[in-house]
């Protein structure tokens, strides 16, 4: 209880306690922040506009932690290492993809489970319009969305594809961009912009449930192989009590009913402790693509 | 057709049509203006967003982010569109060599293709905006939308350009819901203006076809009353209603003396006519008198012849009194008219006028000598008053005045009888004609002759229960 007693009334005035809280929460600030509040990055791997679960999940959180918790959000998969990496942030749920590139600086928390099992996949998707397209080669001179230059299913398992199949990554597409997020990546395959689109499949199959008017203008040409889940990692440096503690919160989830309530809506059926090894046909692709 | 419509109809129908004509006036500048304004309106919002799309999306094309240009490009669709907000129909942004860097439309105008192989207006426009650098709106007749494009500029140089498509459908919906309203509105007041005009152009157009209609009476001959209602006012109308009322009277009065000369010179003739035969009578008639008095003094003395000769003399006295009284003799000479002879003829009516009962209200003006040969004058009287006493009922009431004023005198006798017909009244004067069955019928013709002979004038006049002669005679020089 940092926080309690830095607020006693011997030390502080009642207003200056407020202004503390406030900043607290405002800015992360990373050496009394370790102490007070549990910081927890998240990536464009969930729906990125949850505001609302986000807020619910945070609740959650402190009451189990008896703690203040903070969720930070960021656009791309590279802020956020970048944040952990300066100790910024405790914990973080990223792509597989990156947890591999920068392995040395990162612990394992846990691993989803995802329709029984910790795997998930990278789906090619085209408009409805286009019937003709039956995989990646059907898409060569179009225009190409991707979610995010360190996700795995939405960059690396399509980098990985026209590698294999011995073409020029840079020129097989006409013109390819990022979206920064998988359910912007359906949305700028929906509308058109995009001639074909690289998305996690668990995304495609939550908004398939949020949204079925949005996924029923697309339509999965492929899916590729099953990877190991996004998984929710924390930076070397956390404190190990912390690290147990959010591991243990982040399993008992499944087990009571607040938890199970937001797992369902996170559309996952627990969290898990799984072996590095889940990740091993990411780090195939990634030595493929990238020769490290 | 319609130049012969009454004036019922047509005044009305003028004051509707006026009253339509201005509200399709009123209506139609309101809508031009309201068309203005639209336009306006829309051309104005139309460059503000393009202006600020611009300026939003130039980071998204400078770092070559698609996606977050096609987001910028997209907040004007992200709000729903409430209905007749003037929303884009389209968003197109250009890369430097024209072609489509992102659209809101991504299947009609895709990413990296000429836009205009969809819409050849674009790329006109294109070329045409090159030389200016400001937002340049393109709206020509004809063409079926707006449009307007906005420079995407970075340091001063150019990286493209935002074109905003907006449908003209959005406008005229707006402008045609207006138009409704405005047509309601107008029938609505037209609806209530029209029977007021209705109202008020028949109120104007009644006196006219009234008097329309009373003029149509007059003919060649004026009907001696006239059934018209008057409008009473001082404007024309009213002006003209007097009008005609007075020529309509003047008419009438130009009649009645046209009726009076034609029986004054019937009457004349008449008078003449009769004189000349009196006249040839009256010599033979003074001989055969002289014989039979010869005869009368020298007779034989038979009875036969006695009883013969006084026969004869008595049926020649007849006819002399008959002759006699149609010969008015105004020569005859006689002393000016006295206060007192007028009392004499009071004395003579007296009897009469008892047996009826009836009162007689005198009234003798007369002080001393008027210039006038009394015995005609008394005539005259007795010849009325008789008259009176015999047309007036029993227990009746007559009324004589007799005084001198404006140089002649004036006697009027009045009576209660009954109204003279108005056949009666054409023939009043003429001899052997009478209303009763006593007396030859004479009395009024003498009365005319004396009168006529002393250069007078009379006058009947008769109404119900009320019938009065009246005589203006000119006062003669004493010479």
């Amino acid at each position: 209880m940092g926080l309690a007693r830095t607020c006693s009334p011997r030390r502080a005035s009642l207003l200056l306690c407020a202004g503390i809280l406030a900043c607290a929460m405002l800015v992360a600030t990373p050496a009394r922040g370790a102490e007070t509040s549990i910081r927890i990055g998240v990536t464009p791997v969930l729906l990125n506009y949850q505001t609302a679960f986000l807020n619910d999940w945070q609740g959650y959180l402190e009451e189990q932690f008896q703690r203040p918790v903070r969720f930070v959000r960021r656009g791309t998969y590279r802020e956020i290492i970048d944040l952990l990496l300066q100790d910024k942030l405790d914990f973080a749920w990223i792509c597989g993809y990156p947890f591999l590139q920068f392995r040395p600086f990162l612990r394992l928390l846990a691993v989803p489970s995802y329709q029984g099992g910790p795997f998930y996949q990278s789906y090619l998707i085209v408009p409805t319009t286009d019937a003709q397209t039956e995989s990646i080669h059907g898409l060569k001179g179009k225009i190409f969305a991707f979610s995010d230059p360190d996700s795995n299913s939405g960059y690396l398992y399509t980098q990985y594809q026209l590698h294999q199949a011995g073409e020029d990554r840079e020129q097989f597409f006409r013109k390819s961009f990022f979206t920064g997020a998988h359910d912007k990546v359906v949305r700028a395959v929906a509308s058109g912009l995009a001639d074909g689109g690289a998305v996690d499949g668990y995304i495609w199959d939550t908004l398939r449930k949020l949204e079925p008017e949005l996924t029923s203008r697309t339509r999965i040409v492929a899916r590729s192989n099953s990877f190991g889940f996004p998984p929710l990692v924390a930076r070397r440096g956390v404190a190990a009590q912390d690290f147990a503690q959010m591991r243990s919160v982040l399993l008992g989830m499944s087990r009571d009913a607040g938890g199970k309530e937001l797992l369902e809506r996170l559309n996952i059926d627990a969290f898990d402790v799984r072996d590095e090894g889940i990740f091993d046909g990411i780090a195939r692709m990634k030595i493929a693509v990238f020769g490290h | 057709m319609l130049r012969n419509l009454s004036l019922v109809y047509k005044v009305p129908l003028r004051v509707a049509l006026l009253i339509v004509l201005v509200s399709i006036v009123i209506a139609a500048s309101l809508l031009f203006r309201a068309y203005e304004v639209f336009r306006e309106d829309l051309v104005l919002s139309a460059e503000n967003l393009g202006r600020i799309l611009a300026r939003t999306v130039t980071p998204a094309i400078l770092h070559d982010d698609v996606w977050k240009a096609y987001e910028v490009v997209n907040t004007p669709f992200s709000v729903d569109s409430k209905r007749g907000s003037l929303q884009p129909e389209l968003v197109i942004v250009l890369d430097r060599g024209g072609q489509v860097y992102v659209s809101t439309q991504p299947e009609q105008y895709p990413m990296l293709t000429d836009p205009a192989s969809h819409d050849p207006m674009l790329s006109q426009l294109v070329a045409e905006s090159e030389q200016q650098r400001t937002v340049f709106t393109s709206e020509r007749i004809g063409f079926e939308n707006l449009y307007v494009l906005t420079p995407i500029e970075s340091d001063g140089v150019r990286i493209g350009a935002l074109i905003l498509v907006y449908s003209k459908h959005l406008f005229s919906d707006r402008f045609l819901d207006f138009a409704r309203t405005a047509l309601l509105t107008t029938l609505l007041i037209t609806g209530l203006l029209l029977p007021m005009g209705a109202y008020w152009g028949r109120k104007s157009a009644k006196p006219l076809v009234e008097l329309a209609n009373c003029m149509s009476k007059v003919g060649s001959d004026v009907p001696a009353e006239l059934d018209c209602e008057v409008y009473d006012s001082k404007d024309e109308l009213g002006q003209l209603f007097r009008q005609f009322q007075t020529m309509v009277a003047e008419l009438q009065e130009k009649a009645s003396l046209e009726q009076q000369v034609i029986v004054a010179e019937r009457l004349a003739a008449i008078g003449r006519f009769t004189a000349g035969i009196a006249h040839e009578i009256n010599n033979p008639l003074g001989g055969l008198l002289n014989a039979t008095s010869t005869l009368r003094k020298h007779g034989s003395g038979d009875p036969l012849t006695e009883k013969t000769v006084s026969l004869l003399e008595r049926g020649l006295l007849q006819i002399k009194d008959t002759v006699g009284a149609l010969l008015v003799e105004a020569s005859s000479r006689s002393h000016p008219l006295t206060h007192q002879d007028i009392e004499d003829t009071r004395v003579l009516v007296q009897q009469e006028a008892s047996k009826k009962a009836a009162s007689i209200d005198w009234n003798n003006a007369l002080e001393d000598f008027v210039p006038l040969p009394s015995t005609l004058v008394r005539q005259i009287l007795i010849n009325l008053l008789l008259n009176a006493i015999q047309a007036t009922p029993q227990q009746g009431r007559i009324g004589c005045q007799v005084g001198v004023l404006d140089g002649g005198l004036h006697i009027l006798i009045r009576n209660e009888g009954q109204q003279i017909t108005e056949e009666t009244m054409a023939l009043l004067f003429e001899p052997f004609h009478s209303s009763s069955t006593r007396g030859r019928g004479l009395g009024l013709w003498v009365t005319y002759q004396i009168v006529h002979k002393l250069n007078g004038q009379i006058e009947v006049s008769s109404g119900e229960s009320d019938t009065s002669f009246t005589v203006f005679l000119p006062l003669q020089d004493a010479a």
